[in-house]
């Protein structure tokens, strides 16, 4: 009987002890903390995507709290609604930014970019191109390993095991830029976000003579300038061999899109236009390349196509 | 027998189908390019243009800036274009194209076979000829040799090492260029203690060449100021800090720390012989041996090859391709680069063309890492590969960084070794990469 | 061109080692050990074993196709190792079933829950030795007496271990060499430490293992004994046969040569492989001296298994170049 009583009492002097201890810890290395953080930590999406530029959503949380200026701080998970939320709640003016889309600028299929070797090195984008140029003969396209399928915490973007390239789900993206950071090639651009997941891009990014290109691949950019010609908004530009369409300027008039000889600016939710003289469609257009989005016909809102900030495009 | 301290492995060295071939000059090709970039730091600047006639030994491309090193053409011809042309690995790359026309020489290039043994030139002069020739570091490296040879100032050199160890597995260079060319290796050993001032040499040569060794020693003879060391078979015995280790056991710590910190300068052999035509002939770097060798290669060969020549050529010289599949490697299999271009120029660093075909081509299957620890027991440098590639999959840079990544010297030997055929270097190295450009960035803001 | 070019980062070339070879070693390294029992135990050491081995390969097979859907490795041959490693942890009577009950835990609760080969973090064969010691003792602690003529007799049913436990031994050195040639009863695998060190010594051959571990943890146990055998025994010619003892008797040469040194659960550096055989020898011998139990070896190797993350965490080896 004793012995149950003293182990009684052992263990309970054992807790009081360490509860005074740790009640005497707690105190000591408290830390003061707005108490806001937590709520507006609450408030933000919780995905700890990272694309914010913080470690995680605290991190945002905490700089959210503590700046007065929010305008740089941004959480493109979240979107305008939740910005605006947090700023009501803090009492300072929401950052505003208009939608964005992750957009994979490489159209090189396996079929219209023959592959020239075999990489068996570790299935990495990142260690493949550091070795060497890749699969085929392009030096700047996809080279399909997946380093943005690992990058990406809202499971939106994949590898089309068909073509060889990655894909985005446009409805599950949310532009937080870790794939773009992700690619070695910086092939994905964040690109304005079209109602509908409309888009019209230059799927292509070699900076290579138009010659060498095309020998390399069949879909990519050789930078024939048609495109600049019948461009009515200045949106696009030429620049080493390259066509780029500036997704602020753009109006998705899809002239340009019939005019690419290969095919490589890529047009999506949207019909071909029609043109007067017998279409030109068979020649590897835009039908073809367009994934298989509905094509809608056209009731494009006038484009306010004004305030959309261009994420800097990673270069290798 | 000395060898280096720690780590190592013993692949098959596979020397046997070359090793007995003499060297061959290779015949001219008729088109050559030459890449700007052949040696580690600035390329250099391209000092012609298209339609250019050139002579052999005349200066193409000068150096830019001290990190780099001068181009000489390998042929006489006409300049055909300045121009972006994809390298060995696909990647586009400022490479001159010369359309050859007969094979005329610069008149100041002295191309008697006389041996011209005295050398009287100042330290300055000699690192000024060797600078003026584009010679660079030819096992592989590129380190532009007359770098090398500056020694900073409050540092000592105490001794030249020569490299003649070739412990990459396959090629024999370096080892067929030691028993051809021994008498100018010696004088050309001469003249980089002359540079450098220094009374003692050691030529280190791995135990798989005792030809090589006795050859060496017989041409020193009596002369005590080069030793001829005869180092145990292990790879990587030549890797230059092993080497140092091996050779005066002394480690030189971690980078940024170099050679010359130990007292140590290392040449290879064949920059030896290149530092001998360059200071007593006169004659620019525009060819070395290269090895081309493979378990299928029909004729295995060593070849004095002119700078620019295709890799392509030298495989149809040596009896063609493997059927099947092929990893046709720049270098040797342990460190050497893999080409999907056989129109790649042989270059300065380029001391063999390695065909591994038929089913050694492939890798084997990946599986779980069982924690063996053989590659941290085969690490020549005291690391964890295990580790390291795992932090570089979770892209751990700062861990990678405290677990002194920046130390790795890509030998290969934990990849070689590891069971499960975890493709460590490959992390590890895009790890490395990383740290590296971190470092370089952190540097750059202060 | 009828070339396909192969492109990789180097190395190019890949040593001979492979996971199923290093498997195979460590099984032909057990085979002498195995003779030795069947030798003195009869024919049901067989039975016992290939019970264990299938079993374990059974349920490695099972759990990998229906459970984790991932590539079948069950040719590298580590469930056959857990298998034998196992099965030479046991007596020689064991009932079957209990066999396969022990093959459960190991590999159904030990090993394949953590992810399967390389990430468990005990010992699988040890886990299940240990728990089949806890539920069914008596079954694991009655050892059958040796079958041969001329055994030794001294301690029939009872390992001599366990003797001396009973007796608090400060043991008789006049069977070593009985214990060292293997005639005297025991967990099967325990038997015969000179086929134990037969199979050290094809392990050390064949670089599947370096020595450190089990030295580490046979030199500590040594002079741990001989410390307690001059303080505690009045020295004497005790202080060299209490220790030799004690390296022959029960688990201790199985224990670090086969267990201790499971690549999985032990550390990845020289300077850790020393600590934790240094642990396992001095745990060991605390329990043997002053614990409930007779034989602490599996204990010990637990319970610095646990320890094992933490080795490796802060044991480096020594950098090249790093003074």
């Amino acid at each position: 009987m004793s012995t149950l009583i003293y182990t009684i009492i052992t263990l309970c002097v054992i807790g009081i002890v360490s509860a005074l201890v740790l009640y005497f810890v707690a105190q000591k290395f408290k830390v003061e903390e707005d108490p806001r953080i937590d709520d507006v930590e609450k408030m933000l999406p919780g995905a700890n995507c990272g694309g914010c530029g913080f470690p995680g959503c605290r991190g945002l949380a905490t700089a959210l709290v503590e700046s007065d200026d929010i305008s740089s701080l941004y959480c493109s998970v979240g979107g305008d609604s939740c910005m605006g939320s947090i700023a009501e709640y803090l009492g300072k003016v929401a950052p505003k930014k208009e939608p964005t889309v992750a957009t994979v600028r490489c159209g090189g299929t396996c079929e219209k970019r023959p592959h020239t070797n075999t990489y068996i090195g570790a299935t990495s984008c990142a260690i493949a191109s550091s070795l060497y140029v890749g699969e085929t003969g392009c030096a700047y396209g996809c080279l399909g390993y997946g380093d943005c399928v690992e990058a990406c915490a809202f499971d939106a973007i994949h590898i089309n095991p068909e073509t060889g390239l990655a894909e985005v789900d446009a409805d599950k993206c949310t532009a937080c830029g870790a794939c773009v950071k992700a690619c070695p090639k910086g092939i994905i651009e964040l690109r304005k976000k079209w109602p509908k997941n409309r888009a019209i891009y230059v799927s292509c990014v070699s900076r290579d003579k138009g010659a060498v290109t095309m020998k390399a691949c069949k879909a990519g950019c050789i930078g024939c300038s048609k495109c600049l010609k019948v461009c009515e908004f200045g949106a696009i530009t030429i620049e080493n061999n390259l066509a780029y369409i500036d997704p602020t300027k753009c109006r998705l008039c899809r002239k340009c899109v019939g005019e690419c000889p290969t095919g490589a600016i890529k047009m999506i939710g949207l019909a071909p236009l029609v043109k007067k003289e017998p279409a030109p469609k068979a020649e590897g257009g835009a039908t073809t390349t367009a994934p298989a989005a509905t094509p809608k016909p056209q009731s494009t809102e006038s484009a306010p196509a004004a305030a959309t900030k261009q994420v800097e495009n990673k270069e290798a | 027998m000395k060898t280096f301290p720690i780590g190592g492995v013993h692949p098959s060295d596979n020397k046997k189908w070359s090793k007995a071939s003499a060297i061959e000059v290779m015949e001219l090709p008729d088109v050559v390019n030459i890449p700007l970039s052949q040696h580690i730091g600035a390329p250099a600047t391209a000092k012609v243009a298209k339609g250019d006639k050139v002579v052999v030994g005349q200066l193409l491309a000068e150096p830019t800036g001290f990190m780099s090193a001068a181009i000489h053409s390998p042929v006489s011809g006409t300049v055909t274009a300045v121009d972006m042309q994809p390298n060995g690995q696909g990647l586009r790359q400022m490479m001159i194209t010369i359309k050859r026309e007969g094979d005329e020489w610069d008149p100041s290039i002295d191309r008697s076979t006389k041996l011209v043994a005295e050398c009287t030139l100042s330290q300055k002069e000699i690192v000024e000829r060797i600078k003026a020739a584009g010679i660079v570091g030819m096992g592989g490296a590129t380190f532009p040799t007359h770098v090398k040879l500056s020694i900073p100032e409050g540092k000592k050199a105490e001794l030249l090492i020569i490299n003649g160890v070739e412990c990459e597995p396959y090629l024999t260079s370096d080892y067929r260029t030691m028993l051809e060319r021994g008498e100018l290796l010696v004088v050309g050993t001469r003249i980089l203690m002359r540079a450098i001032g220094v009374e003692q040499a050691v030529i280190g040569v791995e135990a798989n060449k005792p030809d090589a060794v006795k050859h060496l020693r017989q041409i020193i003879g009596t002369a005590g100021d080069i030793k001829v060391m005869m180092l145990k078979t292990q790879y990587p015995q030549g890797g230059e800090k092993q080497l140092i280790a091996a050779v005066m056991g002394r480690e030189v710590p971690a980078p940024p720390a170099l050679p010359i910190d130990v007292g140590a300068v290392v040449c290879n052999a064949s920059t030896a012989v290149a530092v001998y035509e360059a200071v007593q002939k006169n004659k620019p770097l525009i060819e070395r041996v290269v090895t081309v060798t493979g378990a299928e290669v029909k004729e295995p060969k060593n070849l004095l090859t002119r700078f620019g020549t295709p890799v392509s050529a030298l495989i149809e010289k040596c009896g063609g391709l493997p059927e099947g599949d092929v990893r046709v490697l720049n270098g040797g299999p342990m460190m050497g680069r893999a080409l999907c271009n056989l129109a790649m120029p042989i270059m300065k660093g380029c001391s063999g063309v390695t065909i591994i075909s038929g089913e050694a081509a492939h890798r084997g299957v990946e599986s779980a890492c069982i924690k063996c620890a053989k590659c941290v027991e085969a690490c020549p440098m005291g690391l964890e590969p295990y580790l390291l590639s795992k932090q570089a999959r979770k892209k751990a840079w700062d861990a990678m960084e405290a677990n002194d990544i920046t130390s790795c010297i890509e030998c290969g030997c934990c990849q070689y070794t590891c069971p499960a055929n975890i493709p460590l270097l490959d992390y590890v190295r895009l790890g490395k990469q990383t740290v590296m450009g971190i470092i370089r960035a952190r540097n750059a803001k202060k | 061109m009828a070339n396909k070019f192969l492109v990789a980062p180097a190395p190019h070339v890949h040593g001979s080692l492979s996971t199923s070879r290093l498997m195979a070693d460590v099984v032909i390294a057990l085979l002498p050990a195995l003779a030795v029992s069947v030798r003195v135990f009869g024919w049901n050491v067989l039975a016992v074993t290939a019970v264990s081995i299938a079993s374990c390969v059974l349920l490695e097979f099972l759990v990998q196709k229906f459970l984790f859907k991932g590539p079948l490795t069950i040719n590298n041959l580590s469930a056959v190792v857990t298998g034998l490693l196992l099965a030479m942890n046991l007596p020689a009577n064991i009932p079957l079933w209990i066999v396969v009950i022990g093959a459960i835990v190991a590999i159904g609760i030990a090993k394949m829950p953590f992810g399967g080969l390389g990430k468990n973090p005990f010992n699988p064969a040890l886990a299940a030795r240990v728990f089949l010691l806890i539920a069914y003792p008596a079954q694991m602690t009655s050892f059958p007496a040796p079958q041969i003529e001329g055994a030794a007799d001294a301690f029939s049913g009872a390992t001599p271990l366990a003797a001396a436990k009973a007796q608090m031994v400060t043991f008789a050195g006049d069977n070593l060499l009985e214990m060292f040639t293997g005639t005297i009863g025991g967990s099967f695998g325990e038997v015969s430490a000179l086929a134990l060190l037969l199979g050290f010594v094809y392990l050390l051959v064949r670089r599947v293992i370096t020595w450190h571990i089990p030295v580490a943890t046979l030199g500590t146990m040594a002079l741990f004994g001989a410390i307690y055998a001059l303080c505690a025994l009045g020295g004497g010619m005790t202080t060299l046969y209490f220790p030799a003892f004690h390296l022959l008797a029960g688990g201790a040469l199985l224990g670090s040569i086969f267990m201790a040194t499971d690549y999985v659960t032990s550390p990845m550096t020289t300077k850790g492989m020393v600590i934790y055989g240094v642990g396992i020898g001095a745990i060991t011998m605390c329990i043997r001296l002053w614990g409930a139990y007779p034989e602490g070896m599996s204990f010990a190797i637990l319970i610095m298994n646990a320890m094992v993350p933490l080795i490796n965490k802060y044991v480096k080896p020594k950098r090249f170049g790093a003074r």
